[in-house]
């Protein structure tokens, strides 16, 4: 078995122990990454120098016998919109394509600073608006269990690349389903944590009331192991949220049993394909087995979720990415122009694809005057209802899993043509940004060779739930240990 | 018509930096000037990715600011992002408060109004908000400019709106309004509003209506009020511009106005017809405001007692003419001044005739602050004690007061080191003016030959000799009695 | 409701996003397709739902009044298409 194969668990045990290098591990995942880009396209941009660099650091400090913090040496990628000092952040948008960021995001200040090799900067939808990565200003990311499908989105880079195992780690960001839905259609692990529980300081904003960073990662000991490094309360971000975290291995490690996971019909009807059903009435035995106790819950206003979630993150968009305009940073047209809006005009059309213009124009709409209570206002009623099922949903439950997507990933170029055809992709992802909660996505079978995505949505705060049901899962079953040839 | 026939209505819409050391959302300096962009990072310039974190001096300054403009003071309250594409604001958007949650709703401050009579002028709200960056105009201005230069240093420095509601009825009251506004400003030190550093500002709106007539007129919004005389003179000459339309019969558009300093007019910026086209919506970004009676309290208490009632305590306890009790009360740093000074001595009215006349005099003619001042209120107090004692002139406290004013020093100490000790002894007097009579025969002969006049020079020589020190009650008296000897 | 060709220029105009004629056409369909969807919203009655703003409710988030260092103006004006001396260079405003 190749280094690049491993999990950042075993990887972490080796380099403690001295039988492996962090730089042998660095230049194991690079080569890895070499290789496998001209198939993937995962990277944006590949940070080799600075990967050895961090690493060596990493060896010295094993040399001298400093205690090294639990993921130090291993290689992580990061998705584009996540601000990195001195190294380019493009959130895959023409718009940014040389924009180099003067600061560090605090998810990657904790990343420097507990030694993780930061290995480059993953593909994504443009600004975070796609499911597929389609939308990326740059290229296509592919699926590595079929280059011919998407390998989801928005963090679809950060989600090829672990499956590849062009990264041991990853961070992805999620405002309707970019961790999940990608994580899914990969057959990884991906976690979006409760909105506050990781600070948004230097993720670049798509719709900053739902946005969160959050671990992309192989098995679900890996994510409960990102997920500590990076839940940590930061006074630079006023939404952050000021509760500490438990420790998640050993929460993790309490397994499935004597938890009571909810079902809910609303997320089990039309429009699924039969092995997705397939795949959660196994994972209901699964969790049976493991001494879980099934519930029925209902949450009622699902249906609405998808429609305040395309007036609410669009609203949010609009505002975000109006700072792009040509003056500061970023492209600026270098078409004549006799004043700033025009300037501001041609470098907005010529920076931007066309989804996000989709998206502002959408956004701009539903807050010019005299339309804001319509829809805004509307869609954050809505938003309170939602929370309102859930809340009465945990009342018998301690978790509701789902199917994280309808059916498996779809095939590059298929649903490119209508744009809610795609935004339906996230209809079973939406409903936990709007509430706040945390979700994730694992591994839970296979369609024809596709990996399906299982789903499960926790409290506030309680992501630990989360990691418990899916570690007793994922010892239950080895859908995670499969791996694409590549 | 003439003028007179028309209301002139007028509400002012102030803004005022807030004297804070770090911006709103970030921890660079508010510091007037600096080289262009030095004043910035990653929060202020609005790179992707930056969050805003709430200065909490900001929001208390604020609060502070509506209790002393009498407004209730919300206990809820939240942010806004306003949304419009300029050179000068970074995100696109400014962090604002919209219409509901203000920090500060309905108030109202008390001005002199044209007849004497003090009058309430209602304050619609006090809201807080981010400041924009600055353009320099390749130009004179900005219509022969062929490009702007960004500089975003006053980019996030705290800003309060403070929205008066249209109860204006004077270009003079208008400019009473923004003084009263400024004085209260002062007061709290929440601000230093300096109009020529853009630290207070002031738009205007003015219209005309027949006098009697409930309807408002269509309005202009006037920009670029850049001094108080800049405000009286431009709503003077935009009334007189409105009511000529009127007369002529034109039809009147609401519309931006610049004034023109330079060749004394208001000029058309733009017509504002279909130009609501901000857009707003809650930010995301920072959690709303909750403003307890403990913070309340807290914030009462830095308020110090307010010009009006100062001035109300002088005239009524104190027995100060308006006029002094006005120009005292105007200043917080004045009045605390004067009153430690009056606390001192014991008594007010000799207190303000020395601060009215000699301390004004003399900090006009040296262009300092009173702030700066050296002499201390008790050493002013101390003076005043060694007046009464006869210790020292008047005149020569005078010679004192100036030499406190310039080095600081104690007064006895003055007295002492200068020999200023007044001469109140009778024979040592009475030898001084023998030797003054027999240095001026003839003086001493005209005034005995009934010349009255003569001897304001014999007093003049008196004091001559014994360098002002002479005891002036006296001097009068013992030269009369020797020239009368001598008859 | 359905939006006009004339209404999405005036959105792109708010959004300063210059279109060209296909683009218009284009997005009139799509965002009319978006907001038909939307429109689901209305079946519910939200008359008496408070918005949400914070799914998290926290409050009275501050910071100090103290300084921390700016950065250097190179490093402000770093990535700036355009500069003149240590200014951001703009092409003039017209009021539109």
């Amino acid at each position: 078995m190749e280094l690049y194969q491993k999990t950042a668990h075993e990887l972490q045990q080796l380099i403690a122990a001295k039988e492996v290098k962090a730089v042998e591990v660095a230049e194991s995942v690079l080569e890895r990454a070499r290789q496998a880009e001209p198939k993937i396209h995962a990277f944006v941009t590949l940070a080799e120098e600075e990967a050895y660099q961090a690493a060596r650091r990493v060896d010295e400090a094993v040399s001298k016998g400093v205690k090294l913090p639990p993921l130090a040496g291993i290689p992580v990628a990061i998705k584009d919109n996540i601000s990195t000092a001195g190294l380019r952040t493009t959130c895959a948008s023409k718009i940014l394509e040389n924009y180099i960021p003067p600061y560090d995001a605090t998810v990657i200040a904790e990343i420097r600073n507990q030694m993780m090799v930061l290995v480059g900067k993953t593909n994504m939808d443009e600004f975070a608006m796609g499911s597929s990565t389609e939308n990326s200003g740059l290229f296509t990311t592919r699926n590595p269990w079929d280059i011919e499908a998407v390998p989801g989105g928005s963090s679809g880079g950060s989600a090829a690349a672990v499956c590849a195992d062009e990264t041991i780690l990853a961070l992805g960001s999620d405002t309707g389903g970019s961790i999940r839905q990608p994580a899914g259609y990969c057959g990884i692990v991906g976690l979006k944590p409760t909105y506050g529980r990781v600070s948004r300081y230097g993720l670049v904003a798509y719709a900053s009331s739902l946005d969160q960073i959050g671990p992309l990662t192989k098995d679900v000991t890996d994510c409960a192991l990102l997920l500590q490094a990076i839940a940590k309360y930061d006074p630079k971000d006023s939404t952050s949220v000021n509760q500490p975290a438990p420790d998640y291995l050993q929460e993790m490690k309490k397994g499935a049993k004597g938890l009571r996971i909810g079902l809910a019909k609303e997320y089990l009807g039309e429009g699924i394909s039969l092995p997705v059903k397939d795949a959660v009435q196994n994972g209901v035995k699964v969790f049976k087995d493991l001494g879980a106790e099934i519930v029925e819950v209902s949450l009622p206003h699902t249906e609405y979720a998808l429609a305040a979630y395309y007036i609410i993150a669009p609203a949010e968009a609009s505002s975000n990415l109006a700072r792009y305009d040509g003056v500061r940073y970023g492209h600026r047209t270098s078409q004549k122009v006799s004043d700033a809006v025009e300037l501001f005009m041609k470098t907005r059309q010529e920076g931007f694809g066309a989804e996000v213009k989709r998206r502002i124009m959408t956004g701009t709409y539903v807050l010019s005057s005299g339309y804001y209570d319509a829809y805004y206002l509307k869609a954050q009623k809505v938003r309170t209802l939602i929370r309102n099922d859930f809340d009465n949903a945990f009342k018998s439950c301690d978790l509701i899993l789902t199917p994280t997507t309808p059916s498996v990933a779809f095939k590059i170029g298929s649903k490119t043509k209508d744009p809610l055809e795609m935004y339906l992709e996230d209809i079973f992802t939406v409903t936990c940004n709007l509430a706040g909660l945390p979700g994730i996505s694992i591994s839970g079978g296979f369609d024809n060779g596709m990996p399906i995505g299982l789903q499960m949505l926790g409290p506030l705060f309680k992501e630990e739930i989360l990691l418990r049901a899916a570690y007793g899962f994922e010892q239950a079953t080895d859908f995670h240990k499969k791996r694409p040839e590549i | 018509m003439p003028l007179n026939d028309y209301e002139i209505v007028i509400g002012l819409e102030v803004h005022a930096e807030l004297k804070t050391d770090s911006k709103i959302f970030c921890g660079c300096t508010t510091e007037f000037g600096g080289e262009p962009n030095s004043h910035v990072c990653p929060v202020c310039l609005g790179l992707p990715g930056v969050l805003p974190v709430l200065n909490e001096k900001a929001m208390d300054y604020t609060i502070t600011a509506g209790l002393a403009l009498n407004c209730e003071i919300s206990p809820y309250s939240k942010f806004d992002r306003k949304q419009y594409f300029y050179p000068d604001l970074p995100k696109a958007y400014q962090i604002s408060q919209y219409n509901d949650f203000l920090l500060c709703k309905s108030g109202w401050i008390e001005v002199a109004s044209g007849n004497g009579e003090l009058k309430k002028v209602r304050i619609n709200r006090v809201h807080l908000e981010e400041d924009a960056g600055k353009t320099v105009h390749s130009g004179t201005g900005i219509l022969d400019s062929d490009y702007g230069q960004q500089d975003y240093n006053r980019c996030g420095v705290p800003l309060i709106e403070i929205v008066g509601e249209p109860d204006l009825r004077s270009a003079q009251e208008a400019k009473e309004y923004l003084e009263k506004l400024r004085t209260l400003l002062l007061y709290t030190g929440i601000s230093d509003c300096k109009m020529e550093e853009g630290s207070l500002r002031c738009d205007a709106n003015i219209s005309l209506r027949p006098k009697g007539a409930k309807e408002f007129g269509i309005l202009a919004e006037i920009k670029n009020l850049n001094s108080f005389k800049a405000v009286q003179s431009a709503l003077e000459y935009e009334a007189e511009r409105q009511a000529e339309l009127y007369d002529k019969g034109e039809k009147m558009f609401k519309q931006t106005r610049a004034w023109d300093e330079n060749k004394g007019v208001t000029v058309l910026m733009r017509s504002k017809e279909g130009a609501s086209d901000y857009r707003y919506f809650p930010e995301p970004d920072l959690v709303p405001m909750v403003i307890d009676d403990e913070r309340l309290q807290r914030l009462r208490n830095t308020i110090p007692e307010l010009p009006d009632s100062r001035k109300r305590r002088y005239m009524e306890i104190w027995g100060l003419p308006e006029y002094d009790a006005n120009l005292i009360s105007g200043s917080r740093e004045l009045a605390d001044y004067f009153e430690a000074a009056v606390k001192e001595y014991g008594e007010a009215k000799a207190v303000s005739n020395w601060v009215m006349v000699e301390l004004m005099r003399l900090l006009n003619q040296e262009k300092i602050e009173i702030t700066a001042v050296k002499i201390t209120p008790a050493a002013l107090a101390k003076m005043l004690k060694l007046i009464d004692a006869g210790t020292i002139s008047g005149k020569i406290a005078k010679t004192v007061f100036e030499e406190m004013f310039m080095t600081g020093k104690d007064p006895e100490a003055i007295v002492q080191e200068k020999g200023l000790v007044q001469i109140s002894d009778s024979g040592e007097l009475a030898a001084i003016a023998k030797k003054v009579i027999d240095a001026n025969p003839q003086s001493a002969a005209d005034y005995l030959g009934g010349k009255a006049q003569a001897l304001g020079f014999l007093v003049g020589q008196m004091m001559k000799e014994t360098k002002g020190r002479a005891n002036p009650a006296m001097v009068n008296e013992l030269l009369r009695k020797e020239l009368e000897q001598r008859k | 409701m359905s939006l006009s060709i004339k209404e999405v220029e005036h959105i792109a105009r708010l959004a300063r996003l210059e279109l060209d004629g296909s683009e218009k056409e284009q997005f009139t369909m799509q965002l009319n397709e978006i907001l038909d969807y939307v429109e689901k919203l209305n079946q519910l009655d939200t008359s008496a739902i408070e918005p949400t703003a914070h799914v998290i409710p926290v409050h009275n988030i501050f910071r100090k009044d103290e300084l921390k260092p700016s950065m250097d103006p190179e490093e402000v004006l770093a990535n700036a298409p355009d500069r003149i001396g240590n200014y951001f260079k703009v092409p003039k405003l017209l009021e539109d």
